[in-house]
């Protein structure tokens, strides 16, 4: 952390987005994470990629629950709307405010000890129910803020900072999002932007539930020899699937793969996924043959990243419960309080 | 790209512009710091040791550091500025200086006291301006015997006579020539030396072991244009009636004044005209106003004192009435680029136009005179008349006579005066102990870490959003009553704080160590000016464009370091850097630091004197022992 403000001065050369702000248009407060943190990687590629989406920052809802990882929506867009909950609970309050509120964006930002432990039933319900999000887990196997237990994302036989061996077997958020029907799942890691920035940008125009796995090392408790989740062990043993370039509708498009291995997913809103495929075997399409693999590679001590399942046609909880498409705030008084004869007409429906 | 070496003095020394910029390399950020703790004597003396005349250049000084100014460059990227609300502009470097003068404690007891013993060499110095007196202060404590000719009465050359007293007071030169001829040297008023032979066959004076010409550019340029003789009575070289005006001879001019010229002898011509008589003093270029080759606050001084500046007219003729003035004829002109891509003014095709006047001050430039050098001395003219001077060295072709300031490559300004006189000192006191003069002393560097706790450096790392403060003026009209009040009054210690604290300390650089990274990314995070990117490696004009934000100031450096850990490397791009310190405040392992580099350029007193910036009773009880 530092004491220091960050200097309004910034590059004279600094690019501007459709909206005419510049990517420091995007930043927060500075952060009082740990120097080092994997966490301010993260915050640092959300800003990226809110700046070249060009998102207006007052259209944003961010929630986050309880950790280190749920300070940082203060550290990024310091201008939209931000809501830190209860411990574990930010998935219900997510939910809540995307069903009053559809037309913001939410990011909902959680950390391995908030969702894998505490918050896992939270975590489960609103990826089943596919609520339109973009869900990040902030993960780095151990509750920093206590200084280095392990969570319960930590893999069996990594050892903690003090020595100790952790015996319990690891939830894989990754498969459970699978298991459990959001419709995309993706893992990185916070020392790559050049693969995280992309996810995030599909991610936030994918239209339901997006889950992003970020492997984060602490730098203050996990980035040892022993540890699953250091840099050096993550940068040798990652196993990128594929390479992702997300085109809003109003670029031409302009990156060239080898024809072949790319493909082209259109999303909801018009914009196009150019997914460069960098192993043959792996199909984001297929939920169950990409389940196996990352359970075999999971065996081997591999951290599989890239984009890992999409369904670019999936439906979210709006669609399911049929709602109607303004948000709740600008309804007036005569559509949200209809009064006693409307009550008494659904009763009688249901009688 | 190979690893940067910052072993090498120049690499960060490149990063701190200012220094950089300033002819005698006066470490600026150094002393600014000084200022802003109110140690304003330590700030001076910081000055002294580099430039001799803090007092006289914080008032007049040519200040190549201020456009050099980092600040200036980083403010373009300041959201005022996107919204066009203000204009960058550089620390106020120079009128800090001044703060340092004007502010000190009496530092007379930490001046070098006069050589012990002598050392039996004799040197002459030709002129007593600031090039001699910097030669001579800088030998006078090795033992050396200077002796300074003047023609004037009182030793500081140009600074007396040419620059108008309501920017330099008597008072300022007086302590400041005076603190050097306080060093021994004898001081030859009303001298001319009209033979350079006979000075160095030694027939008035003895033998000299060397002699240095510092005697100046002091013939200014005339206009031979129909009337110049019938009218002569009212037409003058600027410098001349400069100099006239500072003995008091003169102290009357005409109501009507014309001054041609567009340089800042012009300005301090007209200037003065304003004071002395004239109410409708005019300049007349032949340039632009953006080409004049004043300095743009000079400019903007004459502006505010209601002198109006015309541009594009050429002189014809000085119009006269039976030998009396009463004007000057001008062409007009337009700037035209002929084949070659030069440009060149052509007549615009419209009738002359007449400046009614009662007096016209020439002031179109400078030449240097040397009828008193003998050409059979052994010394190499060149065909344009000046002498040929090693640039480096100072050394004309004849082993014991140097050269310095205006005298050695024409007119230029006081700061290169000085610089000049370091380096010609140092040759002679190479010369007079029979080494050879490649044999220069290297500069002293020094590279400190700046850290004192988890966020506590030595110096202010916070980056200030304070514009540029003006220096506050007394009013014009009280200021037009007396040519010899002063018009700048100078920041007071609250202004000059908030002034200095503007400066960014660039000389407090960025230290990357390659092996202890572990690429966290997290100063290319927080960097507010996209500074720091890690990439694969290429050449230059690769690296360039693939950094986080593409380094498109070639005149600024790239450091890269050896491969990191993943094979890439750290590039970091010097140009907009704020040296706030961030990168290092946020790196885990300690691979960014924070170290001052301070470089003092070598000067031929060091050999007898240990550091210059030692502490304060230090330094002083280690010159009190010499």
């Amino acid at each position: 952390m530092t004491y220091l403000a960050k200097p309004k001065l910034h590059h004279p050369g600094l690019p501007q987005n459709v909206l005419g702000l510049t990517r420091r248009d995007y930043e927060g407060a500075i952060s009082t994470l740990c120097a080092g943190c994997g966490h301010d990687s993260i915050s640092a590629a959300l800003i990226q990629a809110c700046f070249e989406l060009g998102i207006a920052p007052h259209r944003v809802a961010k929630l986050s629950g309880i950790g280190c990882s749920s300070k940082t929506p203060t550290y990024f867009l310091g201008n939209s709307h931000g809501f830190n909950s209860v411990h574990g609970r930010m998935p219900s309050v997510l939910t809540g405010a995307a069903l009053a509120n559809r037309d913001l964006i939410y990011i909902g930002v959680s950390g391995d000890g908030d969702s894998a432990s505490i918050g896992l039933g939270q975590f489960a319900h609103a990826l089943r129910r596919g609520v339109d999000m973009v869900y990040i887990v902030e993960n780095n196997g151990v509750y920093g803020l206590t200084k280095g237990q392990f969570s319960a994302t930590a893999d069996k036989g990594s050892r903690s900072k003090r020595g100790a061996v952790n015996s319990d077997e690891p939830i894989d958020l990754v498969l459970l999002a699978l298991a459990l029907g959001a419709s995309f799942v993706a893992r990185s890691f916070s020392g790559d932007k050049a693969q995280l920035v992309p996810l995030l940008k599909a991610a936030l125009r994918h239209r339901g539930a997006a889950f992003l796995d970020v492997v984060s090392p602490c730098v203050a408790f996990n980035n040892h020899p022993g540890s699953t989740k250091s840099y050096d062990y993550v940068r040798e043993h990652n196993e990128a699937v594929n390479r992702l370039d997300f085109m809003p509708e109003r670029d031409p498009i302009t990156v060239d793969f080898e024809p072949g291995n790319t493909r082209d997913v259109v999303l909801h809103d018009g914009g196009t996924l150019k997914l460069h495929k960098l192993d043959d075997d792996y199909d984001p399409s297929d939920r169950v043959r990409a389940m196996a693999y990352l359970e075999s590679h999971r065996a081997a001590g591999e951290v599989v990243t890239g984009l890992l399942y999409l369904d670019p046609g999936a439906h979210d909880l709006h669609a399911a419960l049929e709602t109607i498409e303004a948000p709740l705030n600008a309804q007036g008084d005569a559509e949200l309080v209809p009064g006693s004869a409307a009550l008494d007409a659904i009763n009688a429906s249901l009688r | 790209m190979n690893p940067t070496d910052i072993t090498r003095p120049d690499y960060f020394h490149k990063v701190v512009d200012c220094q950089w910029a300033c002819p005698a390399h006066t470490p600026v950020p150094e002393y600014i710091r000084l200022i802003a703790a109110g140690r304003y004597g330590d700030a001076y003396l910081v000055n002294w040791h580099s430039n001799v005349f803090p007092g006289i250049l914080g008032r007049t000084c040519d200040r190549p550091c201020e456009p050099a100014c980092r600040r200036g460059r980083v403010e373009e990227g300041s959201p005022e500025h996107r919204r066009n609300a203000a204009k960058p502009e550089p620390v106020a470097i120079c009128r800090l200086k001044r703060v340092a003068a004007d502010y000190k404690e009496d530092i007379r007891p930490r001046l070098p006291q006069p050589a012990a013993t002598r050392n039996g060499k004799r040197i002459a110095l030709v002129g007593g301006g600031p090039a001699s007196l910097t030669v001579a202060r800088d030998l006078a404590p090795l033992g050396y015997e200077c002796v300074v000719f003047d023609a004037d009465a009182q030793a500081g050359g140009m600074m007396r006579t040419q620059i108008p007293k309501f920017r330099l007071p008597d008072r300022v030169i007086d302590e400041e020539v005076g603190y050097i001829l306080g060093l021994g040297i004898e001081f030859r008023p009303g001298v001319r030396i009209d033979s350079l032979r006979a000075l160095v066959d030694g027939e008035a004076d003895g033998r000299f072991d060397a002699v240095f010409v510092g005697s100046g550019a002091p013939r200014g340029r005339d206009l031979d244009l129909p009337g110049r003789r019938e009218a002569a009575a009212h037409i003058h070289i600027g410098i001349d009636w400069l100099s006239s005006v500072s003995f008091g001879h003169t102290t009357r001019i005409g109501r009507r004044v014309v001054v041609l010229g567009g340089g800042n002898t012009a300005m301090d011509c007209c200037r003065s005209s304003k004071r002395l008589g004239g109410d409708d003093v005019q300049v007349v270029v032949r340039s632009g106003f953006d080409e004049m080759k004043a300095s743009p606050w000079e400019k903007e001084d004459a502006q505010h004192e209601g002198i109006p500046i015309h541009n594009w007219l050429v002189p014809l003729a000085f119009v006269h009435e039976g030998g009396t003035l009463t004007g000057v004829r001008f062409e007009k002109v337009r700037p035209e680029q002929d084949a070659r891509g030069r440009r060149r003014l052509v007549p615009a095709g419209e009738p002359p136009v007449e400046f009614a006047c009662d007096d016209v001050l020439v002031a179109i430039g400078q030449e240097n005179a040397f009828p008193w050098i003998e050409r059979d001395l052994g010394i190499a003219f060149d065909d344009r008349g000046m002498p040929v001077v090693d640039r480096q060295t100072m050394a004309s072709t004849h082993a014991a006579i140097y050269f310095g300031g205006d005298s050695a490559f024409g007119p230029k300004n006081i700061i290169w005066a000085v610089a000049h006189g370091h380096e010609a000192a140092i040759s002679i006191d190479l010369h007079c102990r029979g080494e050879a003069l490649s044999n220069r002393p290297a500069p002293h560097v020094n590279l400190m870490s700046q850290k004192m706790g988890i966020h506590e450096w030595i110096y202010d790392n916070a980056i200030h959003a304070d514009r540029r403060y003006r220096v506050p003026l007394r009013e014009v009209t009280v200021a037009l009553k007396d040519i010899r009040t002063e018009v700048e009054l100078g920041f007071d210690p609250r202004l000059a704080y908030a002034e200095a604290q503007r400066c960014l300390n660039c000389d407090v650089q960025t230290v990357f160590s390659d092996r202890l990274c572990i690429e966290c990314d997290a100063c290319v995070d927080v960097c507010p000016m996209d500074c720091i990117s890690f990439t694969a490696n290429g050449d230059e004009a690769d690296l360039r464009a693939r950094l986080s934000a593409p380094a498109t100031n070639l005149a600024q450096d790239l450091y890269v370091s050896a491969p990191v850990r993943t094979g890439r490397v750290m590039a970091k791009d010097e140009d907009v850097c704020l040296h706030c310190g961030l990168c290092a405040e946020r790196c885990p392992t300690g691979a960014w630091d924070m170290q001052k580099f301070l470089l003092d350029m070598a000067h031929a007193a060091d050999r007898v004197r240990p550091s210059k910036h030692a502490p304060a009773a230090a330094a002083a009880g280690a010159m009190a022992a010499d």
